[in-house]
């Protein structure tokens, strides 16, 4: 049963009093697979999980679950179990309680109940926790708990909403596994709503980059990071270099007042465009054999690598990262290859892009 | 640091010095003392022996019982509607209000409204159930003590809801439960220590009520509070007044003690 699509948004807008929180959203999430929804905050990314959810009601457009309308089907109707923010435990009840909440609505047995609270608990490695109180668990605890109480009710979707935000960077790596780990394992729809862009590509199968409530572009991790349809995505999603450029020729692209080989097309020729370089697709060599000669400005450690910023002589700002030093204040030459060129159009909607791939890759 | 603490502090311990632990000591010193002034453990077994007395007790934690019950009823849903509603803090301020005004001067008022020729009877002649005797009976009592308490059941259990996290009824809908169900799962135990402080503040004053049984109650129903103030103003036995006032401070413990015990079992509701 793969592939199928399980829910599915129909233009879909948000509106509060005055605010367009989402502008006519159309996606379709397909079973079995971890969703993420990147987007800085107030880019309506909770919004959407919040209307999938049922705790609100879209302005406009139709929600489809498993190919039904569930525009008013209430939040307790519904499929589909979340994950929040500040996890939301009860506060008077213990582990057990917090993680039977749904099964005892459902009235199930006390033995059923039993055992599947111990079978979630044990899936996120909670084993003899029932009798806590919530107060006396850490914050991976509760996260834990907070997964554990979802999955009780056993949900075709499960939403989680920034729920790593809150633990240390330790702790979230973890959890980063252990999400994948579970969603792959369980083969359930994983919603995973986060700003951390990261967080995005370790997980994910699909990513819906969104800003000002629009979804920007989707795709796999990979798609996304190497092919960024514009500075928006660019910019978020990893370090980039970014300058001005104009489109030659079909593989052919002027930046810096000289003139590359690259392994994008489809445009008008002379046609202004957006360059994207990687920082950790440049290598520092000598300026006789590099590509762009810079000047070393300034230098930060950071651990795996080094942070170089250089500036070109029309003043463009280069960010390398090396694994060599580099001296501050030297020449360098800035060595790339041709596919580390990604060229974006100014103002080029996810389709174009798609389109346009396709035109000429095809040829 | 430490000296400005201790300056700060002063006027606050001053106040508990004077007006509380003194005057609790003189009522316990006093409670061992008859009406000739001799040294005796007389009045407490007079107390607990006499029926008259225990009578007396019963009715007051009866009535109390009756009047806290009856203010929780009315309360708790009003509270709940308010944490609701868009204006809050107008329509809290309204409920407030009442509290600004003399305790005597509402009982004058309700003097005014109950009898024979009040509003009330007229109303009832005109919808032609004829006049009938209000003021003076328990239900007026108790009708007029429920509505003086009635902002100091709300307050609590109003702060209460308040400081619910909304998510937690998300939450709770999110994992099938509906309306009633959350409300009876999350939000009504969650609210409990606004109920049980709502409960502390109105029983304990409503055990020792004096003035309303005399000016509403018609001197028909005789608390502990009636019997405090006859002893001191009328028979002047002030070692009885004493060992009343004695009982209602242990009681009051005891309330207390009850009402706060869960809590403690139950770990700190906070985050």
């Amino acid at each position: 049963m793969a592939n199928q699509t399980i829910i599915a948004f129909e233009n879909v807008s948000k509106q509060y009093d005055e605010d367009l929180v989402l502008k006519d959203i159309n996606f379709e999430i397909e079973q079995g697979k971890f969703y993420t929804l990147l987007g800085p905050s107030g880019c309506g990314k909770t919004t959407i999980l919040r209307l999938i959810a049922g705790f609100t009601e879209a302005t406009q457009g139709n929600i489809y679950f498993e190919k039904k309308r569930i525009n008013d089907i209430p939040a307790n109707k519904r499929k589909v179990n979340t994950v929040f923010q500040d996890y939301a435990l009860f506060p008077h009840l213990n582990v057990f309680e917090n993680v039977a909440f749904g099964l005892r609505i459902k009235k199930m047995s006390k033995q059923a109940i039993a055992i599947k609270v111990k079978e979630v608990l044990r899936l996120v490695q909670l084993d003899c926790f029932e009798d806590r109180e919530i107060s006396e668990m850490s914050g991976g605890q509760r996260q834990r708990v907070a997964i554990a109480r979802a999955l009780a009710n056993e949900p075709d979707v499960l939403l989680l909403d920034e729920p790593l935000s809150a633990l240390d960077l330790k702790l979230r790596t973890n959890m980063q596994y252990e999400l994948r780990e579970l969603q792959q394992r369980l083969g359930i729809t994983f919603i995973f709503v986060t700003h951390d862009q990261e967080e995005a590509l370790a997980m994910s199968d699909e990513i819906f980059v969104m800003n000002a409530g629009q979804v920007i572009q989707s795709g796999t991790p990979v798609d996304i990071y190497d092919e960024p349809i514009n500075r928006f995505v660019a910019d978020f999603i990893g370090e980039s270099n970014i300058v001005e450029g104009n489109m030659l020729a079909d593989n052919q692209v002027e930046f810096v007042g000289q003139s590359f080989e690259c392994v994008d097309g489809g445009m008008r020729r002379n046609e202004p465009v957006e360059v994207v370089l990687r920082p950790e697709d440049l290598t520092i060599t000598s300026p006789e054999r590099g590509k762009l000669v810079v000047e070393v400005d300034t230098q930060l450690f950071r651990g795996v690598h080094y942070e170089i910023i250089c500036y070109d002589q029309a003043g463009n700002e280069w960010m390398v990262h090396s694994t060599k030093k580099a001296k501050v204040g030297s020449k360098v030459g800035l060595f790339f290859e041709p596919e580390d060129i990604h060229v974006m159009r100014f103002n080029e909607t996810e389709e174009e892009f798609d389109a346009r791939l396709e035109s000429y890759e095809e040829e | 640091m430490k000296k400005s603490k201790w300056f700060y502090s002063t006027p606050y311990y001053l106040w508990l010095l004077f007006f509380v632990i003194t005057p609790v000591v003189m009522i316990f010193y006093q409670s061992f003392f008859n009406i000739e002034g001799n040294f005796t453990f007389e009045n407490y077994q007079i107390y607990f022996t006499s029926g008259t007395y225990l009578k007396m007790t019963l009715n007051s934690v009866w009535y109390a019982f009756l009047i806290t019950l009856i203010t929780l009823i009315i309360s708790y849903p009003t509270a709940y509607l308010l944490s609701k509603t868009k204006h809050k803090q107008l329509w809290l301020m309204l409920i407030v209000l009442p509290t600004w005004v003399n305790l005597l001067l509402k009982a004058y008022a309700f003097i005014g409204i109950f009898s024979t020729h009040g509003g009330v009877n007229h109303f009832l002649e005109f919808i032609g159930i004829g006049s009938r005797q209000i003021l003076f009976t328990d239900f007026s009592f108790i009708f007029v003590a429920a509505y003086i308490e009635i902002p100091f059941m709300i307050m609590p259990i109003f702060n209460s809801l308040e400081e619910l996290d909304p998510s937690l009824i998300s939450a709770s809908r999110d994992l099938g439960a509906n309306s009633f169900e959350t409300f009876r799962r999350v939000i009504f135990p969650l609210s409990l220590n606004g109920v049980k402080s709502g409960v502390q503040s109105v029983f304990i004053p409503a055990l020792s009520l004096f003035m309303l049984t005399r000016l509403i109650g018609g001197n028909r129903v005789i608390t502990l509070g009636t019997a405090i103030e006859e002893h001191f103003l009328v028979t002047q036995n002030w070692g009885m007044g004493s060992t009343i006032g004695v009982v209602l401070i242990v009681a009051m413990f005891i309330i207390m003690r009850l009402t706060n015990e869960k809590k403690r079992k139950g770990g700190p509701l906070s985050k």
